[in-house]
């Protein structure tokens, strides 16, 4: 009989994780990101551009909301109680549902939820679902992240 | 919110198709914009250590680039309302020549009464996909 150990704690699913600080949108940061995945968009780029297509400023790429999941992501890293070996992570699959764009000036805060932990052979699936809030606590994104935690092979 | 008339559109057309070049400066670039500083990025020797075959691109910079073609189509970023991917195969990034990643979207379903278009992207390296479902909703 092969011993069972599990990856991560089963029972951390449903655990709510407490809203980040808030996080200031930067312009400059959202450029810099734009640039980094290869985006041409003027909306990103250009404040005029964004502005005369009713933005109050350029807007961040669609996937730019992962720095803010991040933020909530290592919350649930460092949570002892969830134990998920970071070293053993992969990342398996990840979508960002948005109710707006994120815009430079925004302030956001992220709620983190471990939506669900199933086993896969020696593996662990965890997915988490971060919602992200501006400063009105209007939601603006939500981001659905699933990590592969590998097991021993 | 963008130009483009849904009624001209039809399944499986092309949108558009964009060749991104990954170098390892574009992987310290992504390192440095999006904080992920996982050393697999960008460390041979660490890379090695953990059994992969090379130094990988991010997994978020192949879904980051890959859906620029269908902001590159809609005009706009903010027209992107869904994004999702599931990361299938690992894009190993030369430290000389980079990587190559062809990304081709197509029209894969049409919502009239809610004016959304699913584009489909395909994310090609090396002759292999390299992203699973990865799917776009643009509002149009």
């Amino acid at each position: 009989m092969r011993e069972t150990i599990e990856v991560v704690n089963p029972n951390v699913q449903g655990k709510k994780y407490p809203a980040t600080d808030p996080y200031l949108v930067g312009r400059e940061k959202i450029r810099e990101f734009a640039h980094a995945v290869k985006s041409t968009n003027p909306m990103n780029l250009d404040v005029f551009a964004a502005q005369a297509a009713g933005y109050t400023d350029v807007i961040a790429p669609p996937t730019f909301a992962v720095v803010i999941q991040e933020r909530s992501l290592a919350t649930v890293l460092g949570d002892p109680e969830a134990d998920i070996d970071f070293s053993r992570v992969v990342h398996g699959d990840q979508r960002f549902i948005h109710a707006r764009p994120i815009v430079a000036g925004d302030e956001l805060v992220s709620q983190l939820e471990v939506a669900s932990v199933k086993s896969l052979g020696a593996h662990s699936m965890v997915t988490f679902e971060t919602k992200i809030y501006d400063i009105a606590k209007e939601l603006v994104c939500t981001a659905i992240s699933t990590l592969v935690v590998r097991g021993d092979e | 919110m963008t130009h483009i008339n849904i009624a001209s559109l039809e399944i499986g057309q092309e949108i558009g198709s964009t060749e991104f070049l990954l170098t390892r400066d574009s992987l310290v670039r992504y390192a440095g914009a999006s904080g992920d500083f996982n050393q697999i990025h960008y460390r041979d020797d660490v890379a090695a250590a953990v059994g992969l075959p090379g130094v990988l691109a991010h997994g978020m910079l192949t879904m980051g680039a890959a859906v620029q073609v269908a902001v590159d189509w809609a005009g706009n970023a903010g027209a992107v309302i869904d994004y999702q991917v599931r990361f299938t195969k690992p894009v190993v990034v030369d430290p000389i020549d980079g990587a190559v990643l062809v990304v081709t979207g197509k029209i894969g379903e049409i919502d009239d009464e809610n004016k959304v278009v699913r584009v489909d992207l395909e994310a090609v390296f090396n002759e292999t996909k390299v992203l699973g479902k990865a799917q776009a909703r643009v509002q149009l």
